[in-house]
Parts: structure tokens; C-alpha cells; sequence
């Protein structure tokens, strides 16, 4: 019988051995991957960067393309499941980590990818999110975090900082924001990243090594939404926004070093790798037993 | 050898059932008084090479159902009123995408936290309406044992034949009740398997974009492409469509037929003394064996009494009651609800006989003494103004 890991072994994130080096493709070798020529996701957002990167990170892994299903909420990233070319299930709002657990223990050969927004992962679908990350369940998390509900039109989110203006918070939202990486990783999330639509290639590579994670891997990536975010608060300029992205985002490596550490900062990087029993095994080893017992 | 003879509750012949059926998923969450089925299920499950989960709610149950079935693996879920309340949600969504799936719902009384362990049967229109939007689902519903055990396996066979989420609408007494049973040999029952298209890729999207017959869904991870939405979408390509009044009448008008259309291979119902009957008792569940025994006790004083019980309640049995209005006076519907049944068998009714309704809420069972009281009541009603 198969020994079950009894604790959590913590080690420091190292991102050379995690990340598998991604050279970016072209153009025409994405749109092979894409069943729509347009979307309904407006000028200047960034989903469209962020689903070029989970498509470079699938091709650059070389995965059984039969065997990558996409799951999403509902919400504008949510329709990331009409435009990709890989079986997709759009699924309801704040559910799709759910919906993926149970096909993830039906079949563990698939590779199951859950591509969520702010408010399905951490608002509606929070419960869902940190039990998914207790479980350590093998499917990777990628959240499109633009601190805003943008399908419905602009307004505060679990991820919408203290005094932004929102449909809903014109006077400056009173609520904190949640850290979606640390909540992540204080679930029991093993692999934690985070990037940015700015750095799509680094994007790509953390996305990368949550689909090579054997276990709950949880990428964020730092989204902008010009049109109901952006005009509302920083810039409704999306080349300008993408820009101060670059400013914030610091290296998980020399974060809080110094004068980085500023509230509209935010640590890039892996930013927590562990090894503990994957789900799916401890499923493998549930029935063993159940069998073993059953012959005794 | 003989058949193996067992006394098992209703909830434990609810898991076997699902396990003859080919049952190889179970999501749940612990709630009275549907707990039993998850528990055996937790222990048999992986004896079989399936696999059990225990959710952090029942809508999340429903969810991993779903993507477990899409997945390939034949999947149900068990829970009472609450759950039952937070499942609707991903039941709509099981419906709108055409995932098959069995939810058991052991009805307790409510609303809300209501009477935890006391059966009722208040959730019959929640089971047919529940889910927003227009839609259509199919339900059953058992009064023994050995029902739970065949009506579970005969819930996976409609589900994936027609491709829908099936409702087996148990409750605390049939759940809790312990009957001998004899477990059939399992190439008696009729199992509908879980493949995938015999197809070849290209055939199989030439025959989805021209044919208006139910295909079997392709899984997840096999060599065909699954599109699966919530959104109104177009049968041909399973790619969302919200513009287009056609594609939504199209999809909402298939989804009604697919099931509707069948209706008469759908429906069944058992009928008691109903050749000379002049008054018809129709009653379902638990309180069907407390009608059944109430209509014993007239014909043995000689009183011209049959029993309709309905076995799927949705599709509602129109054509049977239909049938039974024609051949009786009266008609006595007690349920453990107030007159949720007695509108639909009076909107069926296509005579002139009386419908006559009897609810009891408060967490009993309705005697059988009573319905012998209600008959007796309605037949002297019926010799003086006749």
C-alpha cells in the first residue's frame, strides 16, 4: 500500500527548476488553437494577451491535446471557452472549480484547466476555491484578475482596492481586497504564481508550470479592464495601464526589499512551491484499500 | 443457485441500485435524512474502482456530478430539501446542456430547516419547476425498497437515454424503512451503457449538424471536441448563439420534446381494482402504501375503490388520469403537501368527477385509517346527492 504523505514539505520557491523556458510562437500557430476570429471582449482588454499565453503554455508543453479540457465560469473570460480549440465546458458563475473536480476524479488522465474571473473565483466562488485548494486536487486555476465585474458593466469586486470607484462604490469601495495568491496558498494551494498581461512570456511560463504541477496549481494573472476599471480609476488608456503594470509588478525575489513594497505593488513569480498528496492519488489509494479490505 | 434475499433501507437499495445501474461517481454533502446513500456509496464506490467525493456544499455536489459525467463516468447525487434547494442551479444547467446525471432527493418537511427528520412530500413542484427558466425533467418516485433499488437503475437508464438530469424523489419513510429485498441478477435489469460515439470525428459533426435524434454525448478526453455551455446555443456546433430568436426556440422546443414526445414510454403507474371502480384513490410515495392499504380494506366490505399510483410523476401521467376521470366519480388525492399533486390531477381531470384533496404538513404520515374515513365520507357525499 502506498504511503500517504503526512506533512506538508515546504521548499523555497525556485523558479529555474518549476518554469520550462517558453519560446513564444507565432502568430499563425495560436490562431490554430482558436475556433473564433472575434470576440466580444472590448478594444484594449487584456484577455486576449492572457489566453495567448495559456495557449503558448499548453503547445509549449506538448500536451495530449485530447486530453486538455477547459473549464470557465461565467463572466467575460468565461467566454475564453468559445474561442479556444480544445474541449471547453462553460460552465455557471463561480462553479467551474467544481464542475472540474468532478471530471478531474472521473478521468485523472485529463488535463484540467479552470480559467475564472475575480469575482467567480474569490466572491461567488470562493468556498469552491479554497476547497479545491485544500484538496490539492491536480488542475490548475487561472484567473483573469481585473479587479472589476466587467460583463456587467463596471461594478467593486473582492479584488477592487480600498477607494476605487465602481458602478457600485461611487463614493470609494470601504472594502479590503483579498490577496488571491496568499488566500491560494493559505488554502493549501501547492504551486502559487502570479503574472501579469504586461509580461505575457513570463505569464506563459508560470501557467506552464501549474499544468506540470502534480497537484493545486493557482495562477493569477493581473488583468486590465481600460473600459470599466480603467476609466473609472487609473487610465482608460490601455497601452498606459498595461504600462503601470510593468511598474508594479515587482519580482517575488526582491520584493519587499527596500522601497518596493507599496501598496499597488505586487510580488511576480512563483510565489509558493510544495510537494503533498495529490487528490486524485489519494483517491487511487482509497480504492486500493477498499479492495484490499473487500478480499479480506 | 438462488437470488440473493436482503433487508436493506430504502437509501442503502437507493446506492445499490445506482451501483447495478453502472454508477461510478457520487458527489455529496451530509444532510438527514439522505446521509445513508452517501455513506454506503463512500464504501462501495471505490470497492468498484469508482470514485466518492464529499463537497463543501451541495451546489458544488451537483457541479462535480455534472463534470464527472461529462468526464464519462455515469454520476448521481443524493441530498434532502435544503440541498435539494441549492442544487437547482446546476440542475438548470444539466437540463440547458443535456448532461445525464440522477439527483435523489429524500424529502423531509419545510420549508427551509423545517422538520429535519420527518418525511414529507412538499418538493414534487420544486422537482418539476425548481430551476429557472423553461425546461423539462424527469421524475420518479418510489413507495418501497425495492422500488428505490429499480427506479434507481431505471433514473440512469432515462438520463442517458434522453440525456437529462432524473430526480428520484424519495422521502424520510421509504429512505428510512427496511424491507427484504431480492437483489436481481444484474443482466436482468435493463442498463443502458456509457460509451462513446461509434463514430469517426468527421462523421460524428456531420451527423450532430443534420440529425434531430438524441446522440450519445462524446466525453471529455476522448477523440472527439465537447463544447459545453449554459448558454443558449446551437445544437449543430454546441457554440453559443444569443442573437439569433431561432436558435432559442429552436434549442427550448427541442429540450421540451426530446422528453415530452416520449411521454408514453415515460410514464408509468400502477393501477389496483381500477376495472369496475367508482371512486379512485391517487396517491404516490410513502403515502401510496397507506392509500393502497386503505383501498384493501373497502373492497373487502365491498366498495367499488381502485388505487392509481403514479411511479414517474413528471412527465405527469395525463393519460392515466385522464382514463381514471372518465371511470369514477371521485378521486381522493392525499399527499403530504397541501394540493400540490391535486392541481395537476384536476387539470387533467376530463370529466365531471370531483377532486377531492387531503394534505397533512406536519411531519406524519398520513394513516391509512384516514383515507378509509375520507372514502367512506366521499361515497355517502355521493349516495345523497345522487
Amino acid at each position: 500500500m502506498t504511503a500517504l504523505v503526512d506533512e506538508q514539505t515546504l521548499r523555497a520557491p525556485e523558479e529555474g527548476s518549476v518554469l520550462p523556458q517558453i519560446k513564444p510562437r507565432p502568430i499563425s500557430e495560436i490562431r490554430a488553437h482558436l475556433r473564433a476570429t472575434r470576440t466580444l471582449w472590448c478594444p484594449g482588454c487584456s484577455n486576449g494577451i492572457v489566453t495567448r499565453a495559456l495557449v503558448e503554455a499548453i503547445l509549449a508543453l506538448d500536451l495530449d491535446e485530447d486530453k486538455v479540457a477547459i473549464f470557465a465560469g461565467i463572466g467575460c473570460c468565461g467566454r475564453i471557452t468559445t474561442y479556444v480549440d480544445y474541449s471547453t465546458v462553460h460552465t455557471t458563475h463561480g462553479r467551474a472549480l467544481a464542475f472540474a473536480s468532478g471530471a478531474k476524479v472521473a478521468d485523472p488522465d485529463l488535463h484540467v484547466i479552470v480559467v475564472m474571473g475575480d469575482g467567480d473565483c474569490a466572491a461567488i466562488g470562493g468556498n469552491h476555491l479554497i476547497h479545491a485548494a485544500r484538496r490539492n486536487i491536480d488542475v490548475t486555476a487561472l484567473v483573469f484578475n481585473n479587479s472589476i465585474y466587467g460583463m456587467t458593466g463596471g461594478q467593486m469586486s473582492p479584488t477592487t482596492h480600498v477607494g476605487d470607484r465602481s458602478t457600485t462604490s461611487r463614493y470609494g469601495n470601504v472594502e479590503r481586497a483579498f490577496d488571491l495568491c496568499e488566500l491560494a496558498h493559505a488554502s493549501g494551494a501547492t504551486y502559487v504564481a502570479r503574472g501579469t498581461a504586461w509580461d505575457y512570456r513570463q505569464l506563459a511560463r508560470l501557467i506552464a508550470g501549474g499544468i506540470n504541477h502534480h497537484g493545486f496549481s493557482f495562477v493569477e494573472a493581473m488583468a486590465i479592464c481600460p473600459v470599466y476599471y480603467g476609466r473609472q480609476n487609473l487610465t482608460a488608456d490601455p497601452a498606459e495601464f498595461l504600462t503601470l503594470q510593468k511598474e508594479h509588478a515587482v519580482p517575488a525575489s526582491t520584493y519587499g526589499e527596500g522601497v518596493a513594497r507599496r501598496h499597488e505593488t505586487y510580488p511576480v513569480g512563483v510565489l509558493h512551491h510544495a510537494e503533498f498528496e495529490e487528490y486524485t492519488d489519494g483517491q487511487r489509494v482509497t480504492r486500493q484499500r477498499a479492495q484490499e479490505h473487500g478480499r479480506g | 443457485m438462488g437470488k440473493e434475499r436482503v433487508v436493506l433501507q430504502g437509501n442503502e437499495a437507493v446506492a445499490e441500485g445506482a451501483l447495478a445501474a453502472g454508477a461510478r461517481f457520487f458527489a455529496g454533502y451530509p444532510i438527514t435524512p439522505s446521509t445513508e446513500i452517501a455513506e454506503r456509496l463512500s464504501v462501495r464506490l471505490p470497492e468498484v474502482g469508482g470514485a466518492f467525493m464529499q463537497m463543501e456544499d451541495e451546489i458544488a455536489s451537483m457541479a462535480a456530478v455534472i463534470g464527472a459525467s461529462l468526464a464519462g463516468k455515469k454520476a448521481l447525487t443524493a441530498t434532502s430539501g435544503p440541498g435539494f434547494s441549492l442544487m437547482q442551479e446546476n440542475l438548470g444547467y444539466a437540463a440547458m446542456a443535456q448532461v445525464p446525471c440522477v439527483v435523489v432527493n429524500v424529502m423531509r418537511g419545510g420549508p427551509s430547516t423545517g422538520l429535519p427528520t420527518d418525511p414529507s412530500q412538499g418538493d414534487v413542484m420544486q422537482a418539476r419547476w425548481g430551476t429557472h427558466g423553461e425546461h423539462s425533467i424527469i421524475t420518479l418516485i418510489p413507495s418501497s425498497v425495492k422500488e428505490c433499488y429499480h427506479l434507481t437503475v431505471r433514473a440512469f437508464e432515462l438520463s442517458e437515454r434522453h440525456r437529462t438530469p432524473v430526480i428520484v424523489l424519495s422521502d424520510a419513510i421509504i429512505g428510512h424503512m427496511r424491507e427484504a429485498i431480492e437483489l436481481p441478477d444484474p443482466d436482468e435489469l435493463r442498463v443502458y451503457p456509457r460509451r462513446d460515439p461509434d463514430y469517426s470525428v468527421e462523421e460524428y459533426e456531420e451527423i450532430v449538424s443534420t440529425v434531430d435524434n438524441i446522440l450519445p454525448q462524446a466525453s471529455l478526453g476522448s477523440r472527439f471536441k465537447v463544447h459545453v455551455t449554459g448558454l443558449v446555443y446551437d445544437r449543430r456546433s454546441g457554440s453559443p448563439d444569443t442573437s439569433a430568436p431561432s436558435v432559442a426556440a429552436e434549442l427550448g422546443t427541442y429540450l421540451r420534446e426530446k422528453i415530452y414526445l416520449h411521454r408514453d414510454a415515460l410514464t408509468d403507474v400502477e393501477e389496483l381494482f381500477m376495472d369496475d371502480a367508482e371512486l379512485a384513490v391517487f396517491a404516490y410515495g410513502s403515502v401510496a402504501r397507506s392509500a393502497k392499504s386503505a383501498v384493501r380494506w373497502a373492497r373487502e366490505r365491498g366498495l367499488k375503490v381502485g388505487l392509481v399510483r403514479p411511479i414517474t410523476i413528471w412527465p405527469f401521467p395525463t393519460a392515466a388520469v385522464e382514463e381514471m376521470s372518465r371511470k369514477v366519480h371521485t378521486i381522493i388525492v392525499p399527499e403530504m403537501n397541501l394540493r400540490q399533486i391535486a392541481w395537476e390531477v384536476q387539470a387533467a381531470s376530463c370529466s365531471e368527477a370531483r377532486v377531492v384533496d387531503y394534505g397533512r404538513i406536519d411531519g406524519k404520515l398520513i394513516h391509512p385509517r384516514e383515507i378509509q374515513e375520507l372514502i367512506e365520507r366521499e361515497l355517502t357525499v355521493k349516495e345523497h346527492t345522487a
